[in-house]
């Protein structure tokens, strides 16, 4: 195994690609991030660790498209930047924003092309892409790998714990709008950081105000929510069994 | 392995958009030996000059007005024409020359300026953005030129209201009062005589409106149609349209 993993242009007997393997643990690695698609808002969350170096925000690539990542932020800001030159290139060749596939397309085909070339390796990182169509206004939320394959979703999780994020929002995803679905973004990330406005960063976008970061008061505002509502939930749950 | 097609200047740090259509250069008259040329009387005369625009600087804002006729030839295209390009939320970029490069060079222009408050999340300084586009007019001169003239007007929260004089061969001013095209003999003339610093918006606009009757009356092909856009602390916009002559629609018989 060890002869198949120390390049990229190498495929081992069984059909790995271990590098993009590879690639995908150091996702694992990196810092929780959360997109949920509404149906006017899209949110994307991020944890914010305090340490060692301070991480990249939540990104706008373009007035109507916003992108949260996962994995070596390193990796994260080259690709950032061409997506960023892609948006205004696609405005200036053709006149028109681009939509949330085309730009998810064009930084996936980005992140499949470093797999298939010598000497470089795969960027370490899954993005979580989310916008508006800029004609039809549906929202959108896609999700990208190192593989450089994407797919649509109406919510999902990567980086760290994002097995258990996905567990709770399969089990507790409903079709939501608004702060309904900023509510959702949080809950999930509130399973696996401690809760706290100064551990999550919030990003909504919404068609008429494009992206929008939350303040951490704000957040401290609806964790507070959330935990009110957990507590009046416990309590009646206990309260009927009191009865009996 | 990275894509080639991203053209970076070579003493910049950071990669611009690339001018992503080829621009057709000066025709067959060139010898092979010539990498750039002007025709100053074919090709830089008369259509060029006949386009208007001129600008000044008021408290606390800038104005600029520009013709609005698309002319080729004998032929003017249309009269409603908007030639003065809203670059961001607070810059004005009126422009004025070859029909193509204009419009070629001005949105290549304000895409970057675009990809620069992107990347930076803040936007670009008018000063900043006035040295880019020169910068980039005198890269391209000794190549392949854009013939077109520019009034860059914007407003910064620390400096105020300013305006670039840019020209074609990439000349860099900046001025409290400029003209482009014939009309520039009498809107500079008339600048001259009732510009003073510091005018209200209501004069400026009445000194804007002199200049274009002197324009419509003095010059011979004149422009019969031209818009004014203003920016301020407010943004930069519309502010009116001087016609006396509308696009005709449907015919009445």
């Amino acid at each position: 195994m060890a002869r198949y993993d120390r390049a990229i242009t190498v495929f081992s007997p069984d059909g790995h690609l271990f590098q993009v393997e590879y690639a995908l643990e150091a996702v694992r690695k990196g810092n929780a991030a959360v997109g949920v698609r509404g149906t006017d808002t899209v949110v994307l969350g991020v944890e914010k660790k305090s340490t060692p170096a301070p991480r990249l925000p939540i990104v706008s690539l373009d007035t109507h498209i916003a992108l949260a990542c996962a994995g070596l932020k390193a990796d994260a800001r080259v690709l950032i930047n061409r997506a960023r030159i892609e948006c205004q290139s696609h405005r200036l060749t053709v006149e028109d924003p681009v939509t949330v596939e085309y730009i998810t397309r064009y930084i996936a085909g980005l992140q499949q092309k470093y797999t298939q070339s010598g000497g470089v390796r795969p960027f370490g990182l899954s993005t979580l892409i989310v916008g508006f169509d800029p004609y039809t206004g549906v929202p959108a939320l896609y999700q990208t790998d190192p593989s450089g394959t994407f797919s649509a979703w109406k919510a999902n999780a990567t980086g760290r714990n994002s097995n258990s994020m996905r567990e709770f929002l399969e089990k507790n995803y409903k079709e939501t709008s608004g702060q309904e679905t900023v509510k959702l973004a949080i809950r999930t990330l509130l399973e696996v950081v401690e809760s706290g406005g100064k551990n999550i960063e919030i990003a909504v976008v919404t068609k008429e105000h494009g992206l929008r970061q939350l303040d951490e008061a704000e957040i401290d505002a609806i964790v507070a929510e959330i935990e009110a509502e957990k507590a009046a939930a416990e309590a009646a749950k206990k309260a009927p069994s009191k009865d009996t | 392995m990275c894509s080639k097609s991203q053209r970076s200047v070579a003493f910049r740090f950071h990669r611009i958009l690339r001018r992503t259509t080829n621009r057709p250069c000066f025709p067959r008259l060139r010898s092979s030996f010539d990498t750039a040329a002007f025709f100053p009387d074919r090709r830089e005369g008369s259509k060029k000059e006949m386009e208007c625009v001129f600008g000044l600087v008021g408290d606390g804002f800038a104005l600029v007005a520009a013709d609005t006729s698309a002319v080729h030839s004998i032929l003017v295209h249309k009269s409603n024409e908007d030639k003065v390009m809203i670059l961001d939320s607070h810059k004005l970029l009126g422009a004025s020359g070859e029909a193509g490069d204009r419009v070629q060079f001005t949105e290549y222009i304000q895409k970057n300026v675009h990809l620069y408050e992107f990347r930076n999340g803040i936007p670009l300084a008018t000063a900043a953005a006035a040295n880019f586009t020169r910068g980039e007019l005198a890269l391209a001169l000794r190549k392949n030129p854009y013939s077109v003239n520019i009034l860059l007007a914007g407003y910064d929260k620390d400096v105020g209201a300013s305006l670039y004089y840019i020209d074609y061969i990439a000349t860099l001013h900046k001025v409290d009062k400029g003209a482009f095209g014939y009309g520039s003999y009498f809107a500079l003339s008339m600048m001259d005589r009732h510009y003073h610093s510091g005018m209200s918006l209501e004069e400026a606009v009445d000194l804007v409106d002199k200049c274009i009757i002197e324009i419509r009356s003095r010059l011979v092909v004149a422009p019969p149609n031209f818009v004014i856009k203003i920016v301020d602390k407010d943004g930069a916009r519309e502010y009116a349209w001087r016609e006396s002559i509308k696009d005709a629609g449907v015919s009445a018989a």
